[in-house]
């Protein structure tokens, strides 16, 4: 039979893939995104399990928020880079050091 | 082994195969296409979940909607992706080091607080329980300010994107209300005095005749 804890492992596993993809892919704007969309994916998956295990559907309805805010980020996101590339015909993380932050 | 077991270890280890191969396809396109198949690999986790409504809006507005936005600008973008993917051996082992260490942080935090014995599995529902109706009901009362913030945030969204990419034409043909509010009777309108002019015309009819 399947428990919580076998749901809690999953996302746990998928967001330590996900903080590896970003350690990896440090240079590449897109594949960050990427990998962002799939931490929410992993958080989303917990918040499910818990409202499945506990019976209660304001976790789904969190969800349904999450879902909604990670749309506009991803939206507003790509946006940016494509501003980025226009301006600086590049999307690599460390040649942006304009602000030399 | 039930079928609810297989099921959930095919999609697990679907998911767990795609996100892999998102985080080291060396192209970019892949990436994206991978990201897809592991939100449907999640959307069939979601539905052993019974959490039926938010699966299929994954699969709707991430793999239909969002997913092929980030394809758009993927595939758009010019960009030497190859470059881009420069130093991944020399940064797996601190990658593989962080992420086995936050696995295992998160491992020791999950195993044995939330077993069977605490959190059984719920009974099952009835077979006329609907998801959606439950969680309309709950988002359309409870939660209803929430829902009208989500639909603002949305739209900022879209004029946030709107205004960042948008790149006006040249020349365009547009009225100037300033200019227009401003202009008064004298650039519209001249009036040029002049001496009244009488042509003798008496002189050319009797040649024509």
């Amino acid at each position: 039979m399947i428990g919580l804890s076998d749901y809690l492992i999953l996302s746990a596993i998928i967001f330590a893939i996900s903080v590896a993809g970003i350690i990896i892919n440090r240079k590449n704007v897109i594949t960050l995104l990427m990998c962002i969309e799939l931490m929410l994916l992993a958080v989303n998956t917990n918040f499910i399990a818990f409202s499945h295990y506990l019976e209660n559907i304001v976790g789904q309805v969190f969800v349904f928020f999450i879902l909604t805010v990670a749309a506009a980020e991803a939206a507003i996101g790509l946006a940016i880079v494509v501003v980025l590339f226009r301006n600086r015909a590049t999307i690599d993380v460390e040649k942006l050091n304009q602000l030399k932050g | 082994m039930s079928f609810q077991v297989i099921v959930f270890y095919g999609f697990a280890t679907w998911l767990i195969f795609s996100a892999l191969m998102v985080i080291s396809s060396k192209n970019s396109v892949k990436a994206a296409l991978f990201l897809v198949l592991s939100f449907v690999g999640a959307a069939g986790i979601w539905m052993l979940l019974e959490a039926e409504f938010l699966a299929i809006s994954l699969v709707v507005v991430y793999v239909g909607a969002v997913m092929v936005l980030l394809l758009f600008v993927v595939m758009m973008l010019d960009v030497d992706y190859a470059a881009l993917k420069q130093g991944f051996v020399k940064k797996l082992p601190l990658a593989l080091l962080i992420s086995i260490g936050f696995f295992l942080m998160l491992y020791r935090f999950i195993d044995g607080s939330f077993d069977s014995e605490a959190y059984a599995a719920p009974a099952a529902k009835a077979a006329d329980y609907s998801n959606i109706k439950e969680i309309g009901r709950v988002l359309y009362t409870e939660y209803v300010l929430a829902f009208e913030i989500a639909a603002v945030i949305l739209f900022v969204a879209i004029i946030a994107a709107i205004a960042l990419t948008f790149r006006g034409r040249r020349n365009r043909k547009t009225q100037n209300i300033n200019k227009q509010l401003q202009a008064n009777k004298e650039n519209r309108l001249k009036i040029v005095k002049m001496d009244p002019v009488v042509k003798d015309t008496s002189s050319s009819e009797s040649e024509e005749k």
